[in-house]
C-alpha cells in the first residue's frame, strides 16, 4: 500500500519534471526541473530495492551532471534564448508524429501482453551478499570487458571536447 | 508498563527518537560548535572573544539565535523568489538527511542501509544545489559569483574525497557505516592505521578535501568576506541566512562524523579489544574529563565579579561534576560510553577544522584547483592503487 | 574473497591484441606528443603508421587462434578477423593522406591520429563483438572520434558544420539503437547474439514476435544511420563534404565497413528466426538508398559531395548483399567493402592533393586540364573512377557482381535489376570527371595543386594495388571471404 503510494509519487515527480523540463522557458528552471525527474527515478531504483543505483544515481546526476549544467548555464548568458520562439514552427507536426509514434507504441506492447503483466514484485530483500556485491560480481567478472572497454569510451570522449574547447593557436 | 516496553521495543522507536533528537538538538549543537570556534579563534589570536552574554558568553549562541528569527526577512526585488526562498531549505534539508545514516553508537542510528557511506555522498553532492541555487536566484553578482565558485569547488573536491573514501571502503569491505565500524572491531585495527600505515594517505587527502567540500577557510572562497562580500548568501538574511548556518555547521558535523567512522574507529574506544583498558578508558576518561572540566568552571566562577554570572558558571561547573560521578553509573555508562568516544573523536575533529581556519590563508583560486585536480585527485588515485595492493597482500 | 574466480586465459588476451595495441599506441601518442614538444611533430605520423601496422599484426595473430574472448563478449573468426584487417588497412591508408594535408593546414596534432586509433580500436570492437552491450560501446567509440575528427580544423566553418550534424543526428540514432537493445534484453532476458538466437528460435520460448520486430526495427535505424543507409541518409552528404578530406576518406571507408560488419552479425545471427518481418523493409532501404545515392550524386559540382553521394549508393550495393541474408550475400557484402574501401580511399587520397590549402578547389570544374598537368595521376584517379562505375578488372566490378548473383540466388529478381540500373546511372557522374580531367582546357584558377607529397603516393599505391589485385585475381579474397561468411549461430 505504502509502496504503492510512493510508486505514484514518484512516478509523478518523474513525468512531471520531465514535461516541465522542455516546457519550461528559462534554462535554469529547464535544468531544475530535470533534477526533479531524476529524483523520481532515482526513488523508483529506491522502490525496487535497488540501493545503489539510487545512490548512484543522485551523486552522478544531481551531484555531479546536473551541478555542472547550472554552472555553465549561469556563465552563459541565455536572456536571449528566453526570448526566442521556445518551439519551432513544426511542433504541430512533430506533436502529430511523437502521438502516432506513442500510439503506435502502446498498441504494439498492448497487442503483445507487456500491458496485461502483473505488477512488478519488487526483489526480495536480499540476504547474503547485497546488491552491491552482486553488482561488482557480474561487472568486474562476467562484464569486465565491456567494463574497461567502456573507459575508453570515456577517454575519447574527455579527448574530443578537450580538443574541441582549447584555445586555436 | 507493558505499553512502555512495547513502545521501546518498536523497531521505530529509536529512528524516530533520534531523529526527532537530531532535528530538536542540531540547531543547538551548531550554536555552540559557533561558540566554540569563536572561543578558540580569539584563545589564537590572543582575545578572549564574546563574553557578555551568559558567563564567559556561554549564552551566545540562543542570543543570536533569537537575533536571527527577529530580524527581518528580506527579498530582493529582482530575484527569482521561488528559487530564493527554497534554496536554503535544500541545503539544510540534505545536510541533515546525511545524519540519518550516521551510527553514533552500536545499535544508534536512524538507518543502517547497506551503502550508507554513498547515502551521505548523495546527500553532500545535492546540497551543493542548494548553493548554487541560492546565489543564482539573489540576482546579484556577488552571490553568483560566489555560487560559481562553489560548485565549480565542491564538484572538483567531490571527486577526491569519494577516491579517498574509496580506500576506506576497500579496507572495510562494506559501505555499510555501521559494519565499517563493526570491521574495524573485528580486525582490531583502526583503518587510519590499517595497511602498514599506509591508509594515512587518504586519510589526509579526506581531510584537505572535507575542509574544501564543507566551504572551511583555507577553501572558503565561495565566501570570501573580502572579494564576494558573503559570497552565495550575500542576500540573505534573518531565518534564511540562519538555515545556511545551519547547513554549513551541519556538513562540518557529518564530514568529521565519516571520517571519524571510517577511519578512527567509529564509537569504539581505543583499543576496544583490549579487556582490561575498558575501566580507564570507558569510566576514567569521560568521569576525568567531566571532573576537570567541572573544577575548572569552578575556578573561573571565582574570578567573575558580575554575581549572576558567577552563579550561572557555578551552575556550569557543579553539573559538570554531577555528570561524571554519572558516568561512573555502570548501567549509565554501558550506554553512554560508546556515544561519548564517538562525539569526542568527531569534537577532535571539529576542533581541528577550527584550527586549520585559524592558522591558514586563504588559498587563490587557481590554487585551489591546482590543488584539488593536480595534487588531491592522483594522490587519492594513487593511494587507492597501492592500498587494494597492499591490501591483497595482507589477505593472501 | 575471490572464490570461483577465474582470470581470463592468456589466449583470451591474444584475441583483443589489435584494441590493446590501439589504445596504448592512441595514449602513447599522446603523451608523446606532451614529452617531445611542438616541434617533433614530424615524427607523429610515422609512429601513428608504427602502432598501426603492429595491431595489423596483432590481428593476424589474434585470427590464428580463433574462439570467444572475455565470457563471449567478443568473438574472433574469420569474419572478425577480415573486418579487422580492412579497417587497419583503411586506417594505414588515412594516416598516409593526412600527414601532408594536416602540415598543408597547419593543424598537425598527435590528438589526430590518437582518434583515428581509438576510433579504430572502436570498429575493431565492433567487428568482433558478440554481445550487444559490446556493440554500443564500439559503436560509441568510433563515433565519438568520428565526430570529433568531422571537426577537427575548428576555424573552418564547413568543419563545424559538418561536426555538429553529424554528433547531434548520430547521438540520436543511437540512441534509438541503444532503446533496441533495452527491449531485446527485456523481451529475451539476454544480449548475448547466440544466446538471442537460441531464445528465438527456440520452441519454448514465449515472446511476441511482433515486441522482437520492434526491436529490429529500432537498432536498424542506429545500424542504418551509420551505414548511412535510406532513409537515415541525410547527414552523410553535408558531413562528408564539410569534414577534412582524409577524414571523409576514413569516414566512408572504416567506420562504415565496421558497422556494416555488426548489422550483418547482428542481423544473420540474432535476428535469423524474423527474416520474413525484416527483409523488406530492408529491400525498400536498399532500393532507395541506391536511387538517392545515385541520383543526388548527379546534380552535384562539388566533387567531395559527389563522392559522398557515391558513398550512400555503393552502401545501397552493399544493403542488397544484406537483404539477400545468405553466406554468399554476406561474403559478397564483405568483399564489396573491402574493394569499396581501396577504390573510395584512392579517390579521395588524389581529392585530399588536389583540394589545396584551405580545401579551395572541389569543384568538378577545379579538376579542368588535370590529365595534363598531372598525367600519371589522372590516370590513377580514372582507375578508381572506372573502379567505382564497375568496369571489368577492376575490384568494383567483382564487388557488384558477387553482390547481385547473391541477390538473385536469393531471388531478388527486382532488386538486382533496380541495382544494375542504377549501376548505369552511377556510371554517367563518374565519366563526367574523367571528361572533364581530359578534355576540358585548364583555367586560371585550377593547378595549384604541386608535387604529390610521398604519403599521398604511398596511399595511391596501396589502394591501387588493391584494386587492381581484387580486380583481377579476387579468387584469394572472395574465398578468405566465403570461408568466414558462415557466422556461428
Amino acid at each position: 500500500m505504502l509502496d504503492t503510494i510512493f510508486f505514484y509519487v514518484f512516478a509523478l515527480l518523474t513525468i512531471g519534471g520531465a514535461i516541465a523540463t522542455i516546457t519550461r522557458r528559462s534554462a535554469m528552471h529547464s535544468a531544475l526541473s530535470l533534477i526533479v525527474s531524476l529524483l523520481g527515478v532515482a526513488g523508483l531504483y529506491l522502490l525496487q530495492k535497488a540501493e545503489f543505483l539510487f545512490a548512484v544515481q543522485i551523486v552522478l546526476y544531481i551531484g555531479g551532471i546536473m551541478v555542472l549544467f547550472l554552472f555553465v548555464i549561469m556563465l552563459v548568458n541565455l536572456d536571449q534564448a528566453a526570448k526566442e520562439r521556445q518551439f519551432n514552427r513544426q511542433w504541430l507536426l512533430g506533436l502529430v508524429a511523437s502521438v502516432l509514434v506513442g500510439a503506435q507504441m502502446v498498441w504494439m506492447l498492448n497487442s503483445a501482453g507487456v500491458l496485461s503483466l502483473p505488477a512488478a514484485v519488487p526483489a526480495p530483500a536480499a540476504t547474503g551478499p547485497g546488491n552491491i556485491e552482486a553488482l561488482a560480481d557480474l561487472l568486474f567478472r562476467e562484464y569486465l570487458l565491456p567494463f574497461e572497454v567502456a573507459s575508453l569510451l570515456l577517454l575519447v570522449a574527455i579527448v574530443g571536447s578537450v580538443m574541441m574547447a582549447k584555445k586555436t593557436s | 508498563m507493558d505499553m512502555l516496553q512495547a513502545i521501546l521495543a518498536h523497531p521505530w522507536f529509536t529512528p524516530l527518537l533520534l531523529t526527532a533528537l537530531i532535528i530538536g538538538l542540531f540547531p543547538l549543537v551548531a550554536g555552540y560548535i559557533v561558540l566554540v570556534e569563536r572561543k578558540v579563534l580569539a584563545d589564537m589570536q590572543v582575545r578572549l572573544g564574546p563574553m557578555r552574554v551568559g558567563p564567559h558568553g556561554l549564552l551566545q549562541p540562543i542570543a543570536d539565535a533569537l537575533k536571527l528569527l527577529l530580524k527581518e526577512d528580506i527579498i530582493p526585488e529582482e530575484s527569482d523568489k521561488a528559487l530564493f526562498w527554497f534554496a536554503p531549505v535544500i541545503s539544510t534539508f540534505t545536510a541533515l538527511s546525511a545524519f540519518c545514516v550516521i551510527p553514533f553508537a552500536s545499535g544508534v542510528y536512524v538507518a543502517d542501509v547497506n551503502v550508507g557511506l554513498l547515502v551521505i555522498s548523495a546527500m553532500s553532492s545535492v546540497g551543493i544545489l542548494g548553493i548554487v541555487l541560492g546565489g543564482w536566484a539573489s540576482n546579484s553578482h556577488y552571490s553568483l559569483l560566489g555560487a560559481l565558485r562553489s560548485a565549480a569547488q565542491l564538484v572538483s573536491y567531490e571527486v577526491a574525497l569519494a577516491l579517498a573514501l574509496l580506500s576506506g571502503v576497500m579496507a572495510a569491505g562494506t559501505l555499510s557505516m555501521a559494519g565499517i565500524v563493526r570491521a574495524q572491531q573485528e580486525r582490531h585495527i583502526w583503518f587510519i592505521f590499517d595497511n602498514y600505515g599506509l591508509m594515512l594517505i587518504p586519510f589526509v587527502v579526506y581531510v584537505i578535501s572535507a575542509v574544501a567540500e564543507t566551504n572551511r577557510a583555507p577553501f572558503d572562497l565561495p565566501e570570501a568576506e573580502s572579494e564576494l562580500v558573503a559570497g552565495f548568501h550575500t542576500e540573505y538574511s534573518g531565518f534564511r541566512w540562519a538555515l545556511y548556518f545551519l547547513a554549513e555547521y551541519a556538513n562540518i558535523f557529518v564530514v568529521s562524523a565519516v571520517a571519524v567512522t571510517l577511519f578512527l574507529g567509529g564509537w569504539l574506544r581505543p583499543f576496544p579489544n583490549v579487556s582490561w583498558l575498558e575501566l580507564p578508558f570507558n569510566y576514567g576518561f569521560p568521569a576525568l574529563l567531566f571532573l576537570l572540566i567541572g573544577l575548572g568552571s569552578l575556578r573561573l566562577a571565582r574570578k567573575l565579579t558580575w554575581r549572576p554570572h558567577a552563579i550561572g558558571m557555578t551552575g556550569v561547573g557543579l553539573f559538570m561534576i554531577l555528570l561524571a560521578g554519572v558516568v561512573l553509573i555502570p548501567p549509565v555508562n554501558a550506554v553512554v560510553s560508546s556515544p561519548f568516544w564517538f562525539l569526542i573523536k568527531v569534537g577532535g575533529f571539529v576542533y581541528l577544522m577550527i584550527w586549520l581556519r585559524g592558522t591558514f590563508p586563504r588559498f587563490r583560486y587557481d590554487q585551489l584547483m591546482n590543488i584539488g585536480w593536480k595534487i588531491m585527485i592522483p594522490v587519492a588515485l594513487g593511494a587507492i592503487l597501492l592500498n587494494a595492493i597492499v591490501g591483497m597482500l595482507r589477505i593472501s | 574473497m575471490l572464490v570461483n574466480f577465474t582470470p581470463p586465459s592468456a589466449s583470451e588476451y591474444i584475441r583483443v591484441l589489435p584494441e590493446i595495441l590501439l589504445t596504448v599506441g592512441g595514449t602513447i601518442l599522446m603523451i608523446a606528443e606532451g614529452l617531445a614538444g611542438e616541434r617533433h611533430r614530424r615524427g607523429l605520423a610515422p609512429m601513428a603508421l608504427a602502432f598501426l601496422l603492429l595491431a595489423l599484426g596483432g590481428a593476424v595473430v589474434a585470427g590464428m587462434d580463433p574462439g570467444p574472448a572475455f565470457n563471449n563478449m567478443l568473438t574472433v573468426d574469420g569474419y572478425a578477423t577480415f573486418f579487422r584487417l580492412l579497417v587497419l588497412i583503411v586506417g594505414i591508408l588515412s594516416v598516409l593522406i593526412s600527414g601532408s594535408y594536416l602540415t598543408r593546414e597547419n593543424a598537425d596534432s598527435a590528438d589526430y591520429y590518437a582518434l583515428i586509433l581509438f576510433s579504430l580500436c572502436g570498429q575493431s570492437i565492433l567487428a568482433s563483438a558478440n554481445e550487444l552491450i559490446m556493440v554500443f560501446i564500439g559503436l560509441e567509440i568510433s563515433s565519438i572520434a568520428t565526430y570529433v575528427l568531422a571537426g577537427f580544423l575548428r576555424n573552418d566553418k564547413r568543419n563545424n558544420e559538418a561536426a555538429i550534424k553529424y554528433f547531434l543526428l548520430g547521438s540520436f540514432a543511437t540512441a534509438f539503437l541503444l532503446y533496441g537493445v533495452g527491449w531485446i534484453y527485456g523481451v529475451t532476458g539476454t544480449t548475448n547474439l547466440q544466446e538471442i538466437h537460441r531464445f528465438l528460435t527456440s520452441s519454448e520460448s514465449v515472446y511476441s514476435p511482433l515486441l522482437v520486430s520492434a526491436c529490429a526495427a529500432m537498432m536498424f535505424v542506429g545500424f542504418a544511420f551509420k551505414v548511412s543507409a535510406a532513409p537515415f541518409q541525410g547527414w552523410a552528404p553535408d558531413v562528408y563534404q564539410g569534414a577534412p578530406a582524409p577524414v571523409s576518406a576514413f569516414m566512408t571507408a572504416a567506420p562504415k565497413a565496421a558497422a556494416f560488419a555488426v548489422f550483418l552479425r547482428v542481423y544473420s545471427i540474432a535476428f535469423s528466426g524474423l527474416t520474413e518481418r525484416w527483409q523488406p523493409i530492408l529491400w525498400v532501404s536498399a532500393m532507395a538508398t541506391m536511387v538517392i545515392g545515385n541520383f543526388a550524386a548527379l546534380r552535384q559540382d562539388n566533387i567531395k559531395r559527389m563522392l559522398a553521394y557515391s558513398s550512400v549508393a555503393h552502401a545501397g550495393y552493399v544493403m542488397v548483399a544484406v537483404v539477400a541474408h545468405s553466406e554468399a550475400g554476406v561474403a559478397a557484402a564483405m568483399f564489396y567493402l573491402a574493394s569499396y574501401a581501396f577504390m573510395n580511399l584512392g579517390a579521395f587520397a588524389i581529392v585530399t592533393h588536389y583540394v589545396g590549402k584551405g580545401e579551395r578547389y572541389v569543384g568538378i570544374d577545379d579538376m579542368a586540364g588535370y590529365a595534363r598537368q598531372q598525367p600519371l595521376i589522372a590516370a590513377l584517379f580514372t582507375w578508381f573512377l572506372l573502379s567505382l562505375i564497375g568496369v571489368p578488372l577492376t575490384g568494383g566490378f567483382f564487388g557488384k557482381f558477387y553482390v547481385f548473383k547473391s541477390a538473385i540466388d536469393s531471388n531478388l529478381i527486382w532488386l538486382t535489376v533496380l541495382g544494375l540500373l542504377n549501376s548505369a546511372v552511377a556510371a554517367y557522374y563518374y565519366l563526367r570527371i574523367i571528361v572533364v580531367m581530359y578534355f576540358h582546357e585548364p583555367t586560371n584558377e585550377t593547378g595549384a595543386a604541386g608535387p604529390v607529397p610521398a604519403g599521398v603516393r604511398l596511399a595511391l599505391i596501396g589502394s591501387a594495388i588493391g584494386v587492381f589485385v581484387l580486380g583481377v585475381m579476387p579468387s584469394a579474397v572472395l574465398e578468405f571471404a566465403n570461408r568466414s561468411a558462415m557466422l556461428s549461430r
